[in-house]
């Protein structure tokens, strides 16, 4: 490299960096190390997503979240394949899901003749649940599908809701019960939303004012306020069943409150709120303000519990298949991406500065790698903090309905199965099998465990029913 | 005259720079109180605690180097800094989310201006056929009366709902904040014409729209003005919230997202720039008041 290409001597070993910022593009030395680091971060990232191990790995890593989501139990999936033949299975998957011509796509991706849609309108929330969508931005998974997507940062979900209705976004980042709720028409108009991937699992807190550091059984949080992201989130879900396990009607006892996830922060130092259940990096922002602590990771109340999905209306599915198609490999190649450890530390530099989360990047940083301060004087070590497991989920979809069922979100009786296989893109699979004189895969529901209570989906409605604490159905 | 008004003049503007003295010394004395006492020295501290410290943000090893206010009230220099880095480059574009406040400032007046034009094209011929008709006034006002104390962003839900498109609401609910004003001191202004100059006009068989443009509407000026004025300091009020609403673009998403991040530096910096572009407003409407403004 000669001094034309580096009047500054930004890469030259035998000279220290000048102090002050000496491309004159920004304030201080730091600022200009940080955008360094940033965009060498990203020159780092993008390269390792180009080597063919990891192309290979992430057409793999692909494939599996299909077959994983129609066969979530391992037996079901080695039955299905023993009873039809191998081959046969895939053709049979390669065409049922919508998704159908993946691999065909991977080869064809840049030809323009084959995408109906090019300039996409994304949204979400700056929350790092949000990670692969973000990042797919900054290193190209979009461009490299041949996509011109905008990532648009959105100030609240219910303002996601309504953007996706208007249809001013073509796909977006949801909070993963918002579609079975938009869809089934409670808290809006009906409108079928589908749900291409869950973006990520755990990764949630609850986070308690530090006045609160002695009260650390939820039965001494009779009138705390407490903030969630929005009605239809998983964040109020498991509060509401954590609370009530410990004996607290959550609609009488406590106060829940929907605060857009940034704004939680600063309603905790305010007073305004007790505590929160809310999203990354918000729960680690608290505390590195001095002002909330970690009482749990929501990991800890349900290991691997979904959060947040990527997602669209059925409507731009069924008129841009190979955009949606495209779309969802570059979500799912960054999730393959964001599921390495030896990645995170990387994309935390990547996803924080203003355009993104703007946070603190060591905030992300001890989020996405799992070491952290806890607010009470300790660093803990949890790498699976925060995960991006495109897990299959129509089993924990229907755990959802019985909560919205619960606490009175919906009234009477739901059809757990129906809803959640439509939303989740399975009813079309399964029917299309049928027409192709296949049986489609039955047991798709495996049982999960929360707080300690196991939940079989085959029971769904004995399970809605077996709570003490709820909220009655008119 | 001229010179006692000079001097008070003189007087008020140095009253004012010494108040802006005062403020800014208490600010000074305020943020750089006792810096708060250090942790204990890196030397006592566990590995543990030391690298508790660096999560917090704190770095113990770094000997006496100032714990950075993380989002603390700045001082006076780290404000300084703020209002240098935006002001150096204020129309940076990096992509839909970071944009430099110059940018947001022209979304903002953007919406403004469409609003209030619209508003303005709306709420002035209105006002001219209320102010003109007691029979049409008495019909519209108990509208008008339910309609005008409504926060203009109550309005917002129901225009994202109806009109499907958020930039297109928040045009809309600057619309709707500004038409009042406008509306009613237009119809005042038109009512209060003098009878005598109306009498003249018909006395000299005037056709009804040269009336209109010839007579009442000079003579009606300063008030539609006024309500202009008022107008468009509400406008100017709600784009602010409206945007921190719907997001996207404009001073008052800027405002949000740095709110996200707890940057009270760079909401100051926005607040100080909000209020030095609604001075400029009003002082431009104020301008045109005075050029229309006659003495009977």
């Amino acid at each position: 490299m000669n001094d034309a290409d580096d009047p500054h001597g930004l890469y030259d070993a035998d000279r220290p960096l000048r102090l002050g910022c000496s491309c004159g593009a920004h304030a201080s030395a730091s600022e200009h190390a940080a955008d360094l680091a940033r965009s060498m971060a990203t020159t780092e990232l993008r390269a390792r997503s180009e080597t063919a191990a990891f192309e290979a790995e992430s057409r793999r890593f692909v494939e599996a979240s299909l077959i994983k989501a129609l066969f979530p139990e391992d037996s079901v999936r080695r039955n299905f394949l023993r009873a039809v033949g191998q081959r046969t299975a895939m053709a049979a998957i390669g065409s049922v899901l919508p998704i159908a011509s993946l691999q065909a796509m991977a080869q064809e991706a840049g030809k323009p003749g084959t995408l109906e849609k090019k300039d996409l309108k994304i949204g979400f929330i700056p929350i790092t649940c949000a990670t692969p969508l973000i990042m797919a931005k900054p290193l190209g998974f979009y461009e490299r599908q041949g996509l011109n997507v905008e990532v648009v940062k959105t100030a609240g979900w219910a303002l996601i809701r309504d953007k996706m209705l208007n249809k001013e976004y073509d796909a977006t980042h949801f909070l993963s019960p918002m579609p079975l709720a938009i869809s089934m028409g409670v808290g809006s108009n009906a409108t079928p939303m589908r749900v291409a991937t869950i973006q990520n699992t755990n990764g949630q807190a609850i986070t308690l004012h530090v006045k609160h550091k002695d009260k650390r059984d939820p039965k001494q949080w009779k009138g705390f306020k407490f903030a969630v992201p929005f009605e239809f989130s998983m964040h109020n879900f498991l509060l509401r069943y954590y609370v009530a396990e410990a004996g607290l009607n959550p609609d009488t006892d406590i106060q829940i409150r929907v605060v857009p996830p940034p704004e939680m922060v600063a309603n905790l130092r305010a007073g305004n709120l007790d505590g929160f259940l809310g999203p990354d990096p918000f729960n680690q922002r608290a505390v590195f303000e001095e002002v909330g602590f970690l009482h749990l990771l929501t990991k800890d109340l349900w290991d691997g519990h979904p959060c947040c999905a990527f997602g669209t209306s059925a409507e731009f599915i069924q008129a841009h298949p190979n955009t949606f198609a495209a779309l969802y490999r570059a979500v799912l190649t960054a999730a393959a991406m964001a599921r390495k450890a030896e990645n995170r530390e990387l994309i935390a530099k990547v996803i924080s500065p203003q355009a993104y989360l703007n946070q603190p990047e060591t905030v992300v940083n001890q989020v996405l790698t799992g070491r952290f301060a806890d607010g009470l004087g300790g660093v803990k070590n949890v790498p699976n903090r925060a995960d991006f497991d495109p897990m299959p989920w129509q089993s924990m979809a229907v755990w959802m309905l019985t909560q919205m069922q619960r606490w009175g979100y919906v009234k009477g009786d739901v059809n757990y199965k129906q809803i959640a296989e439509q939303v989740f893109l399975l009813t079309d699979a399964k029917k299309h099998m049928a027409s192709l004189g296949m049986k489609p895969p039955a047991g798709a529901y495996p049982k999960f465990t929360i707080m300690g209570r196991v939940f079989d989906p085959e029971k769904a409605k004995a399970y809605a029913d077996s709570f003490a604490i709820r909220r009655a159905a008119a | 005259m001229n010179a006692t008004l000079n001097t008070q003049g003189f007087k008020a503007g140095m009253l004012s720079a010494l108040l802006l003295l005062l403020i800014l010394g208490v600010w000074h004395i305020a943020t750089t109180g006792p810096a708060t006492p250090a942790a204990a020295p890196a030397v006592t501290m566990t590995a543990e605690q030391i690298e508790y410290a660096k999560l917090m943000g704190k770095d113990p090893t770094a000997g006496a180097a100032p714990a950075a206010a993380k989002s603390g009230f700045p001082t006076l220099s780290q404000m300084g800094a703020v209002i240098v880095k935006h002001a150096s480059e204020p129309f940076y574009d990096n992509g839909p989310n970071d944009k430099g406040v110059g940018l947001q400032l022209g979304y903002s007046l953007g919406r403004v201006a469409l609003g209030f034009g619209l508003a303005a094209l709306v709420a002035i011929p209105l006002g001219f056929v209320i102010g003109m008709s007691p029979l049409i006034y008495r019909a519209l006002d108990p509208f008008i009366q339910v309609l005008k104390p409504i926060s203009p962003l109550a309005w917002m839900p129901l225009a994202l709902y109806t009109i499907k498109d958020s930039n297109i609401s928040g045009v809309f609910v600057i619309f709707i904040c500004s038409i009042w004003p406008m509306l009613i001191n237009t119809a005042f202004g038109v009512a209060g014409v003098r009878r005598e100059w109306l009498n003249v006009a018909r006395t000299l068989e005037v056709p009804p729209l040269r009336k209109a443009f010839e007579v009442i509407l000079p003579a009606a000026a300063p008030t539609i003005l006024t309500g202009m004025r008022i107008s468009m300091g509400i406008a100017w009020l709600v784009i602010v919230a409206a945007e921190m609403l719907v997001g996207g673009t404009g001073i008052g998403y800027f405002v949000w997202n740095e709110w996200n991040n707890l940057s009270l530096p760079n909401v100051i910096f926005a607040i100080l720039v909000i209020g030095v572009v609604g001075m400029l407003l009003d002082l431009m409407f104020a301008r045109l008041q005075r050029a229309v403004t006659y003495v009977d």
